[in-house]
């Protein structure tokens, strides 16, 4: 979904429900627990953790931007930058890297002309490594916008970007 | 006779499926199959006991954690003081362990299990809250836990006064975001309060000073999705189900070199001979070279220990660990020095950055590394190693430091060889120098 003639501050009304039912998870008086939650909620409307979602969680949980900032630049999956509409990742942990991760990493670098944590000018294609993602059985894998391909090859993960 | 590829009876005997017994019951994820499946049953017998008599039960069945340490279940709930603070159970489903892949399928396949084990484990330490912490990445997983909550919690399982027992329970997942180091149970708390995941000193432990400082029990995915089947089955039933000093059965996640990897569940104390054999034997045209127990931070063994029984105490004996069984299996095609390297690559990248040791010991070992693999590599570099690792270990924060010099030490102790080929200039450098910066 994209909200893309949103401003700065003004988020639709369903994000903001949205986001009430996530504080509920929590107990009363201890809603920041809600920060990651609401950081993956902000980057699925943006696209990435932008200043504006950064801003809007902020208010919601009644702690500063430095202290979002500080908690989004710690993990990973939070993208600092628009991402492309299809995030593909790549596991080269040592299992997936024995069995071809690297060269479906590299195949697809060289198709897509883009590095690690790049995106493609068109804004279709951001790449990554990924470090195990907990389907080792089914190495090499990759995600595609965390969606999981079992047993990738070469040409198969050239498919997935065609 | 049967071709050589073909199990023998005897190994397909050590096949015990239980906790993926279900697995294969096509959609056993749906409440209305699970409870054609015994769902459930657990639940309401575990309901008629004392919270105290369902924490002795626990004692007694010998139920070993399956997150990696094998800390016993029952004692652990025992440590949560009976003081009428609030309580929390917390579900560890981070993860995160190079080679660890059973819990997602577990949760993919038989959520209610994991969620009818984190009722029983609630209503035992009298938590009125669970959170079950998911691998941000895991975003099937998490969306197949949540939906089978929600048919849960319309069915009167969770929510206020389960099933009519005066037993109020809430249950919650909460979706990570992509950091190794939110498995670590301390690391995982400050996550889960919201905050940077960095580990905490313990003691205090997580059971009396959990979530929001209040007692709490921690649970890998397995060691909870086991407890509705203890429960049916008996403490005696789950203590004949494995090994001496290890109860019950064990998920094998067996990756690698084999013709068919997967989860195969025996009786703990199985060996690394018959997992290959269940798996179909060796991929074709490759031997068995070297292997992790349980996950990349446990030592590596190689094709000589193939008949230690796979156990926590025999592993130990062989001088591995246990771990969480995850069994990566490479052969003769795969370069040791080149797996470690990417592990402790691993290892740097997910090092939160709080203690010295692990944050400049994991960096500077990359760097040595890298040094050996492009061709550049000096004799000393192995002592280098060697320090950085006595560096490390035991002097860490947390065990991702402790885990890091595993691989390392263990692959130093069996293939001093590879590393040697590579510095001496008998093996082909991986990468050229200017590549990586080598100096
Ligand atoms: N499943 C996975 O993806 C991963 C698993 N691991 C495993 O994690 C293990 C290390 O985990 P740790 O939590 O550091 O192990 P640990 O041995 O310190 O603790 C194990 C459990 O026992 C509890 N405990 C220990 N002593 C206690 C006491 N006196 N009172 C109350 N509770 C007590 C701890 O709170 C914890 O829940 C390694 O063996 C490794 O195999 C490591 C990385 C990832
Ligand atoms: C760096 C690190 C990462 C860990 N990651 C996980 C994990 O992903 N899942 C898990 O269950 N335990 C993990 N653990 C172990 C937990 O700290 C804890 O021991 C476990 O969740 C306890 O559950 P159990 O007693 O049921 O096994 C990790 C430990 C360390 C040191
Ligand atoms: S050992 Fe590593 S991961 Fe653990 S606290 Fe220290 S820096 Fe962080
Ligand atoms: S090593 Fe790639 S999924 Fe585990």
């Amino acid at each position: 979904m994209t909200y893309g003639d949103r401003k700065a501050g003004a988020w639709p009304e369903k994000i903001h429900e949205q986001a009430d039912e996530i504080l509920k998870r929590y107990p009363q008086g201890r809603e920041r627990s809600a920060l990651l939650p609401l950081l993956h909620l902000v980057q699925s409307v943006d696209g990435y953790v932008s200043d504006e979602g950064i801003a809007f969680c902020a208010e919601k949980l009644d702690i500063t931007k430095a202290q979002v900032q500080a908690v989004s630049t710690f993990y990973t999956m939070y993208k600092r930058s628009p991402a492309g509409d299809w995030l593909v990742s790549v596991c080269t942990n040592t299992l997936c890297h024995a069995k071809g991760g690297q060269r479906i990493f590299d195949a697809l670098s060289a198709e897509l002309e883009v590095g690690h944590d790049e995106s493609t000018p068109d804004g279709k294609f951001t790449l990554e490594h990924a470090e195990c993602l907990a389907a080792c059985d089914y190495a090499p894998v990759v995600t595609v916008n965390y969606e999981f391909f079992d047993d990738m090859d070469e040409e198969k993960s050239l498919d997935l970007v065609h | 006779m049967p071709s050589p590829r073909q199990a023998s009876d005897n190994v397909l005997s050590k096949l015990k499926p239980v906790l993926t017994k279900r697995w294969l019951s096509p959609s056993a994820w749906r409440l209305d199959v699970y409870e054609e499946l015994d769902g459930y049953k657990a639940l309401r017998k575990a309901l008629r006991y004392r919270p105290g008599d369902l924490v002795e039960f626990m004692k007694e069945s010998g139920h070993r954690g399956r997150g990696g340490a094998g800390f016993p279940v029952g004692m652990k709930w025992q440590f949560v003081p009976d003081d009428g603070q609030e309580h929390y159970l917390v579900v560890n489903a981070d993860e995160g362990e190079p080679g660890t892949c059973k819990d997602l399928p577990l949760m993919m396949n038989d959520p209610h299990s994991v969620i009818e084990g984190v009722l029983i484990g609630a209503y035992a330490i009298k938590a009125s809250r669970a959170y079950i912490y998911i691998r941000g990445e895991a975003v099937h997983a998490a969306r197949r836990l949540r939906h089978a909550i929600a048919e849960a919690r319309a069915a009167g399982y969770i929510g206020k006064d389960v099933l009519g027992s005066g037993f109020d329970v809430d249950v919650h997942v909460h979706s990570g975001a992509g950091a190794y180091i939110c498995g670590e149970e301390t690391a995982l708390l400050d996550s889960l309060e919201g905050y940077r995941g960095q580990p905490r000193l313990r003691p205090p432990f997580p059971a009396t000073h959990g979530l929001y400082q209040k007692p709490s029990a921690i649970n890998n995915v397995g060691s909870i999705a086991a407890v509705p089947h203890i429960v049916l089955g008996g403490a005696e039933w789950w203590k004949g189900l494995g090994s001496e000093n290890a109860a019950g059965t064990m998920i094998y996640s067996l990756s690698g070199r084999v013709k068919n990897p997967g989860q195969y569940e025996c009786s703990l104390g199985t060996t690394l001979r018959e997992l290959i054999e269940l798996a179909g034997g060796m991929e074709e045209g490759h031997e068995l070279k070297f292997w992790t127990p349980g996950g990349s931070s446990t030592p590596m063994l190689t094709a000589e220990h193939q008949d230690v029984p796979l156990d926590f105490d025999n592993v130990a004996k062989a001088g591995s660990i246990l771990g969480t069984t995850a069994v990566m299996i490479f052969s003769d095609q795969d370069c040791p020095v080149v797996s470690c390297w990417r592990w402790i690559q691993f290892y740097h990248h997910e090092s939160c950055g709080k203690c010295t040791p692990c944050r400049e010991g994991n960096y500077w070992m990359v760097h040595v590394y890298e040094r050996i693999l492009s061709g550049q590599g000096k004799p000393d570099d192995l002592k280098l190693l060697e320090d950085a690792c006595k560096n490390l270990l035991g002097r860490s924060f947390c065990g991702l430091g402790d885990g890091a010099t595993s691989c390392v030490t263990s692959s130093l102790k069996h293939f001093r060889q590879d590393y040697e080929d590579y510095i001496e200039g008998r093996k082909q450098p991986l990468f050229h120098a200017d590549m990586i910066g080598a100096h």
